[in-house]
């Protein structure tokens, strides 16, 4: 178990001995400190997204024409399944989390570090291995069977392959398991004491809500698979009907933590809108409250809603009817978060650098992609357009039009922060361009394809499909290339790039109040809660509480 | 005075800055709700396939009652038993603890025996049906866990031995390895309503 202290320094006050800058090996050395986590958290999940975005260029180039024989068949079900694993369990949900929650949460509660910061360094550590493991399967064949892993296609192809898979997603989900207590102890106990909970960052409120969702989904699904894991080579038969298992107990225990995973991934997502629009709207936010409770709406909301994935798995009418409704009802917090957002921007003095164009992009790209949602989660839609590419295109607005444009915005929005540069304002606009066109060009066809028939998972087709086909395969490489600008701004920028100064954008919530980037213990002084993260324009509070009178010592 | 969380400068000394309240049992407590919810898992399959089958067990895979409950006798007495431990420490009396710890631990593993024992014996395996499997990975699921708490005891018996180590006032890893055994003990009571009582009926 993980001791509660820092074994880092022995003169924290004047510091004169911490470098103010990380050296780069900094970075790849067991480090406790929560500001090197989240940034190892970063650019690991980076890496992973780069080998993903790999895989998903090698599978669209296959799918430009209809019989084209770029991939091996085998190759092309690899890649089809790692590249939704690694996207999920290796790119979003650790950027997210992991990097955005190590490296801020501290940081806007007015905290030193992380309750636990060892175990908080043992979970990151469990990612790269997880990640090893899942390439290495390559090695084997590569497990096959999709990113669902659904038996009995998964206990019957590229078994040790398979193995290797449950194995790394069984690494990931401890790790975030690890991180959950860590966030949900951080936010509940160490806030400094100025700070109420209505005054406690969205942020922060968002990484609540995920680190319990995370907390009670993913050890079903470790559960799952370890029954899955004892049926691919201990000769049980959970899930094999011939003798006696079923099949769609492991899509229940898949889908309890698999879709609130869409929630992990989202979630801390909405977090960063709430914290880049209105900083960058320069306006107060509207509905600090409604925004903070949707998010556990959300959480608990998405706890019940699984089965809208298994409609066309004999699912019995009541229960269609259920989750169908349940399904329906999440769509209320998150519509209520989309329109207080809309209300932020309006009549703000916005700013419209990177991290804004992001953020807007991201709320343009999430109403499509929750509108998709909604007809998706009703069962008769969903039983129409089932397994087509309409799905793909669902998952691919809300999962790269929301998550990373989000992950975007606040890599441009915190970056300052981190390294105490600004990035190239030019190359992120760039970017941002050639990712908003790379996006609709890829995905918007897509529904196309589905209402029209097209399966999804399958590296032929019918020659119908050709056209819309190749329009998609051209927005992949669009979006492949808009990487380079971005890669180009971070790596030159990180280097050279113009000096920020502590506080770029005129930010109010804590994390704005330490030096860019920030001190080894984050403050010499911790800082005191005057006024709410949020009160752009708004005079200072009465001076009449007792945290006020602090300031004054 | 907590330096981490502490809002008033002058208050932060280099002695304290590091340091903030422990925190480890509450992050226990968060941890188990998690470790609950992959049993919840488990006992969720283990129904589902119940309700799938006429006959349950099948046949040929009777339950064997008596080792078991004898089993769950002694691991519930371990509870209080290790009770009496943290009782013993928040008086400062050590020798005390070692004491109960040592009787829990020696529990755990008359434990385990058993249920080695009751694996030899029952006369089915891990593959032999359905409920055989979900007999087999659920109690072995569980006697990890009580090994886990055994290493835990005895990690908390080890780190005893340094005078002052623990004491009245210093007893967190006392406290989680018994809150962690308690965990075990009632994951075992609902495991044993589910695997052995029910299939009775």
């Amino acid at each position: 178990m993980a001791q509660a202290q820092l074994p880092l320094v022995d003169t924290p006050l004047s510091l004169p001995e911490h470098p103010k800058v990380w050296k780069w090996y900094d970075y790849f050395t067991f480090n406790v400190d929560h500001k090197v986590i989240g940034i190892q958290y970063l650019v690991t999940a980076f890496i992973f997204y780069l080998i993903g975005g790999l895989m998903a260029v090698a599978m669209r180039t296959e799918l430009a024409t209809a019989n084209s024989d770029f991939l091996d068949p085998n190759l092309y079900n690899a890649f089809l399944t790692n590249h939704g694993t690694i996207m999920i369990f290796l790119w979003v949900v650790p950027a997210a989390i992991g990097g955005f929650g190590n490296y801020l949460v501290p940081l806007m509660i007015g905290a030193r570090d992380m309750a636990f910061p060892r175990l908080n360094a043992l979970a990151f550590w469990l990612n790269p291995p997880a990640g090893a493991l899942l390439l290495a399967s390559f090695l084997f064949g590569g497990a096959q069977a999709g990113w669902t892993s659904y038996p009995p296609l998964s206990t019957i192809t590229a078994t040790t392959a398979q193995s290797m898979w449950i194995l790394a997603i069984v690494l990931v989900g401890t790790s975030s398991i690890m991180g959950s207590v860590n966030f949900i102890v951080t936010i509940w106990k160490m806030k400094v004491p100025s700070m109420r909970w209505n005054q406690l960052p969205l942020f922060c409120w968002a990484m609540l809500a995920t680190s319990l969702l995370a907390l009670v989904s993913t050890p079903v699904l470790a559960a799952g698979l370890i029954l899955l894991l004892f049926d691919i080579n201990f000769g049980t038969s959970f899930y094999k009907p011939d003798a006696g298992g079923n099949v769609v107990i492991y899509q229940h225990l898949f889908w309890f933590y698999s879709h609130p995973a869409v929630y992990l991934m989202i979630l801390p997502i909405f977090g960063i809108m709430s914290e880049v629009i209105p900083v960058h709207a320069r306006k107060p936010i509207f509905g600090y409250q409604a925004i903070a409770y949707s998010s556990l709406a959300i959480c608990c909301v998405g706890l019940f809603v699984w089965v809208h994935h298994m409609f066309t798995s004999g699912t019995p009418p009541w229960m269609r009817m259920f989750f169908t409704i349940s399904t329906l009802i999440v769509a209320v917090p998150t519509g209520v978060k989309i329109f207080s957002w809309v209300a932020t921007l309006w009549g703000g003095k916005i700013r419209l650098n990177s991290a804004m164009l992001f953020a807007i992009g991201l709320l343009s790209m999430f109403v499509l992609g929750g509108l998709s949602g909604v007809t998706l989660g009703t069962a008769p839609v969903d039983i129409h357009v089932h397994d087509t590419y309409y799905v793909v295109a669902h998952f691919h607005y809300v999962l790269f039009g929301g998550s990373v444009f989000g992950l975007y915005a606040g890599i441009y929005h915190w970056f300052p922060k981190m390294t105490g540069r600004l990035l190239d304002e030019r190359l992120g606009i760039l970017h941002f361009v050639l990712t908003f066109i790379g996006t609709n060009l890829t995905f918007l066809p897509m529904h196309e394809l589905g209402l029209k028939g097209m399966p999804r998972r399958v590296a032929m087709y019918d020659p119908q499909f050709e056209p819309i086909n190749l329009i998609c395969t051209i927005g992949a490489f669009v979006l492949a290339f808009s990487i380079i600008p971005f890669l180009i701004n971070i790596i030159w920028s990180w280097n050279k790039g113009k000096i920020a100064g502590d506080n770029p954008w005129g930010g109010l919530s804590l994390e704005w109040t330490t030096s860019s980037p920030p001190l080894i213990e984050n403050w010499e002084v911790l800082p005191v809660v005057t006024k709410g993260p949020y009160d752009y324009g708004i005079e200072q509070r009465k001076e009449s509480t007792d945290e006020d009178e602090d300031e004054e010592e | 005075m907590q330096g981490t969380v502490d809002s008033q400068g002058t208050a932060i000394t280099v002695e304290n800055v590091h340091e903030h309240p422990d925190f480890r049992v509450l992050g226990l407590l968060v941890f188990l709700i998690s470790e609950s919810l992959m049993f919840g898992g488990l006992f969720a399959a283990y129904l589902l396939l119940r309700g799938m089958h006429e006959q349950w067990p099948p046949e040929g895979t009777e339950v064997e009652l008596l080792v078991p409950t004898i089993n769950t006798i002694i691991l519930i007495s371990s509870s209080f038993v290790i009770h009496y431990g943290d009782v013993a420490i928040k008086k400062n009396d050590v020798r005390g603890m070692r004491k109960w710890y040592w009787i829990t631990a020696a529990m755990g593993a008359v434990f385990l025996g058993g249920q080695i024992y009751e694996y030899l014996t029952l006369g089915y395996g891990l593959r032999t049906n359905v409920f055989a499997n979900c007999f087999y990975v659920m109690t072995g699921f569980h006697g990890l866990h009580v090994f886990v708490g055994i290493l835990l005891i005895l990690g908390v018996i080890w780190r005893s031995r340094r005078p002052g180590h623990y004491n009245a006032h210093k007893h967190t890893g006392v406290a989680m390895a018994e809150i962690y055994w308690h965990f075990v003990d009632v994951i075992w009571i609902i495991l044993f309503t589910l695997l052995y009582i029910l299939t009775r009926f």
